[in-house]
């Protein structure tokens, strides 16, 4: 067969499967939304109590139930009124099926068996499957032109802050949500949600008003944050829970220096913030430490970073010089080394026991261990802390950004480019990945040190291989290179361990197969540096308009 | 900037020597890759350096810019020797593009530009968390310098684009933009021309006429023959690892060795 005739006969049959396919969808589409929102209204579980979360009621979405619901009636919105988004179909359905299947399955593990699951249960998976198949069938779409679009400052303005306003709605009621089946039904329904709506453009708009307008978008997130605990009703345990959060995100952006910018794999990071957190436990005058140096917070603070500089210096020295996954190994070696030493130096680090009853901090006659009363507000004590971590992130951010914008950042990212080129171009690349090293390991124990008091202990346990592989998914999960893709990431990581605490076992497994569908369909990760969303989602040459995003093909 | 050395006074050159590299020699293993090479050129020359594939021309350029580590012989920069690390005979004046493109893909172009400046300013850690006056001033500069010399390979209009979605003429331009910024006294191009078309070829040796102009001295390998005879004002073969001769375009054209290095020897 001869080509011509080869492309002819394709294109005939593309021609048939439009026709054909295309009317057949809409029954599909419209007949497994259906089964689907029977299915949420009807019970999932047959025994009447012993599974919460309301899954046995009739007649009401009780539970995860009306996250089916929340996903499943948009998706079929795509499919008929706004046909050919099959980008944001497909989250729609796919968001659709992992909750249908997802609590299907959690039915039946918890209830003994399938005797458990009841018929809804059956019948929104099947729909939410038929929903997807719907999906699937549409013709790839074009890229959404709602990126471009440009409206009056003050409505983008508004909106930027509205959206961020949504976001904190949205947290506010996931950490509400209790029981830990429905709040992974509710993370899927965030995640495959924000999919459909990266799907339709309107996360790509939202990210272009945070750009345009980052005084309002800046502003708002921090009245955001600094709201957080007079939310609270003057309970501790989320303000701890973001305290530790903010601590860990400073380190992150620390580690997305040495990973983000200059390209270095660390993989024993965590070594560096031990070393912050250790320096500020031995000279606090903790009651077990046998130095009785006591120094101010802010020298100690001060003390802490640099002498964890000094160690990035000393590991960096010899081995920056290698490259790739020869550095990962020394930094990995390095990390190990750092635990095993502070485990057996019994005369300083106390080996195991770890440094305990680290003093509360005091600034003046402010005690950070004590609740305070603010407009009004009964704040526990862990505030003090979180207005601490907030303050050493923002410095942290500070950093990060002038750096980034600076020859000091583009030498960074150069060398991660080409490192011979950078050399070339008459960059000293060892001494600037030195530099980068040294920046990330001061910014970690920076944050190490404000770890050490809000913990009140510290000991080598807190600081092992998987610590360094967590602060280091943050930054991939995240978006490496940015700002916002370390806090999101650092927020995700810890946040959704926090509150899946029943399923212990699994919880990696869960984790894993995260990281390997963000990496088949959002490979830059969740809030990407604009430079690295073209690089993994543009063709090279004349048709980068021709790949949807998040097509991957 | 030292002065006129007795290199260049043999050489016969109304300049001063900018480039003098003398019996240049290295051996990878049992591999001589570039034997015993003398060169010298003068302040505002083009120079070609043109032999068959292998003869070590692109060896020759990586020991210029201490890529490579030549194995015997000295270089010198106007009158000074050239060692140690890239990026400190880069910062001496000496800049470079590659034969097979190294731009850093990921970056736009104007930013590819401006870390080509980085040697050029001075700015550091304090400085840029500050954001001082004097930091501001210089990124000012940087950045002026760089859109101008943007605008003389033409590729203004595209400050804003990845450097890896420009079509390969315009990648090789970027990267004379990028040595450019440098500000070297010696530019060495690797192949300029290299995948461009008949029209490309013509701009690019337009290109380099103005980069001469503008005070820069140029040495540039390329296998073009049309392109090298109508720019250069001297010509050196290597065949090899050695330097079989030098001279004019039209006394390297006739010249018959050449063109049995090129072509083979009847009968052999």
């Amino acid at each position: 067969m001869s080509d011509g005739r080869a492309a002819r006969l394709r294109a005939a049959v593309v021609a048939a499967a439009r026709h054909h396919v295309a009317p057949r969808r809409l029954p599909v589409a419209v007949g497994g939304a259906g089964l689907t929102v029977v299915g949420a209204l009807t019970p999932w579980a047959t025994f009447a109590f012993g599974y919460p979360g309301k899954m046995t009621l009739a007649g009401f979405p009780g539970g995860a139930r009306a996250y089916l619901l929340v996903l499943a009636v948009p998706a079929l919105f795509c499919l008929t009124a706004w046909p050919g988004r099959r980008a944001a179909a497909t989250a729609g359905g796919a968001g659709v099926v992992a909750v249908a299947a997802g609590n299907l399955v959690a039915i039946a593990n918890q209830g003994g068996g399938l005797g458990a699951v009841a018929y809804g249960a059956w019948l929104g998976t099947a729909g939410a499957v038929l929903l997807l198949a719907a999906a699937l069938s549409c013709p790839p779409d074009a890229p959404p032109a709602l990126a471009e679009g440009r409206q009056p400052p003050m409505v983008e303005r508004a909106v930027a802050a509205a959206s961020l306003g949504v976001v904190l709605a949205f947290v506010w009621y996931g950490l509400g949500v209790d029981e830990p089946t429905r709040f992974a039904s509710f993370v899927a329904t965030v995640g495959f949600g924000a999919g459909a709506l990266a799907g339709l453009g309107v996360t790509g708009w939202l990210e272009s008003l945070y750009q345009r307008h980052r005084a309002v978008t800046l502003t708002a997130a921090a009245l955001a944050a600094l709201a957080f605990p007079f939310t609270q009703h003057g309970t501790a345990q989320w303000i701890r829970v973001f305290t530790y959060i903010g601590i860990l995100a400073a380190a992150a952006i620390g580690l997305n220096v040495v990973v983000g910018l200059a390209g270095l794999l660390d993989l024993g990071y965590i070594a560096f913030f031990g070393v912050g957190a250790y320096v500020a436990a031995l000279v606090s005058g903790a009651g077990v430490t046998t130095s009785h140096i006591v120094l101010p917070f802010g020298v100690a603070m001060v003390l802490g970073a640099c002498v964890a500089a000094v160690f990035g210096v000393v590991i960096g020295a010899p081995t920056l010089r290698l490259r790739g996954d020869y550095l990962a190994i020394v930094t990995l070696a390095f990390g190990e080394i750092f635990r095993i030493v502070v485990n057996n130096w019994n005369s300083v680090t106390r080996g195991p026991n770890g440094l305990s009853r680290i003093p509360h901090l005091a600034v003046g006659s402010f005690d950070f261990g004590a609740p305070h009363r603010v407009l009004g507000f009964n704040l526990p004590h862990f505030a003090n802390y979180y207005f601490l971590a907030l303050l050493v992130l923002a410095w942290v951010v500070l950093v990060f950004t002038r750096l980034n914008d600076s020859r000091i950042g583009r030498a960074w990212v150069a060398i991660r480019e080409d490192e011979t080129a950078a050399a070339a171009m008459g960059i000293n690349t060892v001494r600037l990945k030195l530099l980068a090293f040294a920046i990330g390991a001061f910014l970690a124990g920076t944050a190490g040190t404000v770890n050490s008091h809000f913990g009140t202990q510290v000991s080598p346990e807190q600081y092992t291989f998987l610590d360094s592989i967590t602060l280091l998914a943050a930054v991939v999960l995240g978006g490496m290179g940015t700002v916002p893709g370390a806090l999101i990431g650092a927020t995700a990581l810890i946040l959704i361990p926090e509150k899946l605490r029943a399923f212990q076992d699994p919880r990696l497994l869960l984790f894993g197969l995260a990281l390997v569908l963000m990496m088949r369909f959002r490979p830059e990760g969740i809030a990407p540096s604009r430079r690295r969303q073209r690089e993994l989602h543009e063709e090279a040459g004349a048709d980068a308009l021709s790949a949807p995003p998040g097509s991957g093909r | 900037m030292s002065g006129v050395t007795s290199a260049a006074a043999t050489n016969g050159g109304a300049g001063r020597a900018v480039l003098e590299a003398c019996g240049v020699t290295k051996r990878f293993g049992g591999l001589t890759a570039v034997s015993g090479v003398d060169l010298t050129v003068t302040e505002g020359e083009i120079v070609g350096l043109i032999g068959p594939n292998g003869a070590g021309k692109t060896t020759f350029f990586n020991c210029l810019t201490g890529m490579e580590v030549p194995t015997s012989g000295e270089i010198r920069y106007r009158g000074r020797r050239l060692g140690g690390s890239p990026d400190r005979i880069t910062a001496a004046g000496v800049a470079r593009t590659f034969q097979n493109i190294r731009l850093f893909p990921n970056m736009t172009v104007l930013e590819n530009v401006l870390v080509g400046r980085h040697c050029r300013t001075k700015e550091g850690l304090f400085s840029a968390i500050g954001r001082g006056r004097n930091f501001k001033r210089e990124e000012r500069e940087s950045r002026a310098r760089s859109t101008e010399l943007l605008d003389l390979v033409g590729l203004r209009r595209a400050a804003d684009d990845l450097a890896r979605n420009l079509n390969y003429g315009d990648q090789r331009r970027l990267e004379i933009a990028r040595a450019m910024a440098t500000e070297p006294g010696l530019l060495l191009l690797d192949e300029p021309t290299a995948g461009m078309n008949a029209a490309e070829t013509r701009g690019a040796g337009e290109l380099v006429r103005r980069i001469r102009d503008q005070g820069l001295t140029v040495v540039v390998i390329e296998h073009d023959m049309r392109f090298i005879f109508g720019l250069c004002d001297r010509v050196a073969v290597l065949v090899q690892g050695q330097k079989l001769t030098e001279g004019t375009p039209a006394e390297v054209q006739s010249d018959p060795r050449v063109i049995a290095a090129y072509l083979g020897t009847p009968g052999s």
